[in-house]
């Protein structure tokens, strides 16, 4: 078992022609991923990545029966982008691109409320059911099939913390990048009940970072609604108010909300235990198996 | 990306809002020139990125001349939390009756901008916001509609704004919702609005932040963020394109990926060091990027040792380790101690070909921080 995807996904790369997109497309179909097709405006009719292009989602997703797409398309074009996954009936939406504007986004999600597709991102690494598919950029090679959820909303620092787990021979259900901007489409909370009603998720490991109030709503859900035991990780203990650490979603304004302490607080409210660096996280996972 | 007060009333007053007659000064004889024209009372104001001005001493009101030569030597060339105050705005000074707060932001929670309007302006809104929060009342705005005009007007009403003047409140309040949007701003906020004695509404301060990731589509925005640079690193920063922010320890940090660079800065502070910086390099480790990066880091005269950790994802770890090389032959002598550690794929080989010769090398993260942390402290002994 697994969340939001597995080895029946059909997934199309928009802007499979580029070349990240082209690249990575290639990647995901190293791991065994079903990529089925490319959408690029102008580019219908070639092939890309050994797949066929169209010049649209949806011809692409009528034609090779796709219920999925990864969107490597620039900022300037990528919430459009995100709303032709969205016309186009999908049931997931990867956002891989980094610097789309927020008043975009806020656009966006308005548009979410008027769709059953699910949006993950964008600013994420993707989502990965180890053995089975990868839809986005994540490397496949340091995750290991197994029975830890895991969500975060940075890439490289899931990379960490799955390599700890992964060297202890703890492997994972699904690892999910919910991204790093501010308005993003799956929530800490979403991920989280996902993994709650997943038989197969024996433990799930949650990385949230300074900034908004998303690991708050995550505690408060934890507490009240999950049996399955959650840890934690919160980066950004030593970020000063007011400046961006990087991504944009991760600053902790002036009023003092966002703080990693705040959050920290919440969790530990909730019986989440959140370890002070990767390894305690891990050691935290352990103890719980 | 903050505008200075002065950036924003001028983009205020194009658009039609009402804001004081006022002159930008960078000398005391310019800000003399500028009271002679505007007259007294006049509001001398120190134009840094910085909020609370006023308590730090960076606002006064000067009402002769002798007074605002007194007060423009005061405030030019101090430090404002940290920022030195390179120009003053010399503005007319406002008799005012009342102080509004309005302001547009975005809700990230919501994932919809929010109008928000207060009649306890003139102070800390964040203060009021904690203490009183039903002194502010919003509005959320539906980002597939835009404003309804009724809905500046039904903020304004809902604070409690006297009739008289809540209509000329509302359209302002409009105006300053379609630069928000015009603008790609992140925050715009008018603190306090002045109604003066004759019943007029004044913008006598401006705040406007502009959302990073949308100067491709603001190119005159854009042109003002380069010009903004209060610190010289921050400036090399943003020619190399890194995500960076200096901090007042050490420890220098390199790293790829936002969360994984915040951790390392907290691992630096849970062992007993004290990070230096946050810098990002990103996607990729071309030997050029690597060099950028060290050359940033050893420019901070603060900077003892140099922890740079990088988790490879798609980049592979012996193309880090070459880039790493290859940065580090180009210093005739490594200034400051680095140590690396390099994770992920190709990490082993990309371990074995780095020159030991010129930096330390650790397998893990923890290691690696606590390595620096004690070279670190052997320089400051």
């Amino acid at each position: 078992m697994s969340v939001f995807v597995d080895d029946d996904t059909r997934v199309v790369v928009q802007g499979i022609t580029g070349g990240e997109g082209g690249f990575h497309a290639e990647q995901m179909i190293e791991y065994g991923t079903n990529v089925v097709a490319g959408a690029v405006p102008g580019k219908g009719g070639q092939e890309a990545a050994g797949v066929p292009v169209y010049d649209t989602v949806s011809a692409a997703a009528a034609a090779e029966d796709a219920d999925a797409s990864v969107i490597f398309v620039p900022p300037a074009f990528a919430a459009d982008a995100i709303f032709e996954a969205l016309d186009a009936d999908l049931d997931l939406a990867v956002a891989i691109t980094e610097g789309i504007p927020t008043q975009d986004m806020a656009k966006v999600n308005r548009g979410l409320a008027d769709t059953d597709t699910r949006l993950l991102g964008p600013n994420c690494p993707g989502i990965i059911t180890p053995g089975e598919a990868k839809l986005g950029i994540l490397p496949g090679n340091i995750f290991a099939d197994g029975n830890v959820g895991l969500v975060s909303r940075s890439g490289t620092l899931t990379y960490q913390v799955v390599d700890n787990l992964t060297e202890r021979g703890i492997g994972q259900t699904t690892a999910i990048g919910i991204g790093g901007d501010p308005i993003i489409g799956t929530s800490f909370v979403d991920a989280l009940e996902a993994f709650e009603n997943d038989p197969e998720t024996e433990a799930v490991v949650m990385c949230g970072e300074i900034g908004g109030e998303d690991e708050e709503q995550a505690a408060r859900f934890v507490r009240d609604h999950m049996d399955t035991p959650v840890t934690g990780f919160i980066a950004g203990r030593t970020a000063p108010p007011g400046k961006r650490m990087g991504h944009a979603g991760a600053i902790v304004s002036g009023s003092g909300t966002g703080t990693a302490a705040s959050k920290i607080e919440a969790l530990n409210d909730a019986g989440v235990p959140v370890g002070d660096t990767p390894e305690e996280v891990a050691d935290h996972v352990e103890r719980i198996l | 990306m903050k505008l200075h007060e002065h950036q924003a009333k001028s983009i205020f007053a194009d658009a039609g809002i009402p804001v004081p007659e006022s002159r930008l000064a960078s000398t005391v004889e310019e800000a003399l020139a500028a009271v002679d024209e505007i007259g007294y009372p006049a509001a001398i104001k120190a134009q840094v990125h910085v909020g609370g001005r006023g308590k730090a001493g960076g606002i006064e009101i000067a009402t002769d001349r002798e007074e605002a030569a007194d007060y423009a030597e005061a405030i030019l060339g101090m430090d404002l939390k940290g920022y030195t105050v390179e120009e003053v705005l010399v503005e007319s000074g406002v008799d005012f009756v009342d102080e509004l707060y309005v302001g547009v932001t975005m809700d990230r929670g919501a994932g919809e901008p929010v109008l928000m309007v207060s009649t306890e302006g003139g102070v800390d809104i964040e203060e009021v916001a904690e203490t009183t929060p039903d002194a502010i009342a919003r509005e959320h705005v539906d980002p597939a509609f835009g404003l309804h005009p009724y809905q500046a007007r039904k903020v304004v009403y809902e604070a409690g704004v006297d009739g008289d003047v809540a209509l000329e409140v509302a359209s302002i309040l409009s105006t300053l919702y379609e630069l928000y949007e015009s603008n790609d701003a992140s925050e715009i906020e008018v603190n306090p609005v002045m109604i003066t004695s004759d019943r007029d509404v004044v913008a006598a301060d401006a705040v406007m932040n502009v959302d990073e990731d949308a100067l491709f589509r603001q190119p005159d925005l854009a042109d003002l963020a380069e010009a903004s640079y209060e610190d010289d690193l921050e400036r090399k920063a943003g020619e190399y394109g890194f995500d960076y922010v200096r901090l007042s320890g050490n420890v220098g940090i390199i790293g790829n990926g936002a969360g994984l660079v915040m951790t390392t800065l907290d691992l630096v502070d849970h062992y007993g060091g004290e990070p230096a910086n946050f810098l990002d390099i990103g996607g990729g480790a071309k030997a050029e990027r690597v060099a950028n990066a060290l050359d940033m880091v050893f420019a901070d005269p603060n900077v003892d040792s140099v922890v740079f950790n990088i988790f490879g994802g798609i980049t592979r770890g012996d193309e880090v380790a070459k880039g790493i090389n290859e940065a580090l032959g180009q210093f005739e002598e490594i200034p400051k101690p680095v140590v690396v550690r390099l994770a992920g794929t190709n990490a082993e080989e990309g371990m074995a070909i780095l020159n030991t010769d010129l930096i330390e090398v650790e397998e893990t993260l923890e290691a690696a921080v606590q390595r620096a942390v004690a070279d670190a402290a052997e320089v400051t002994q």
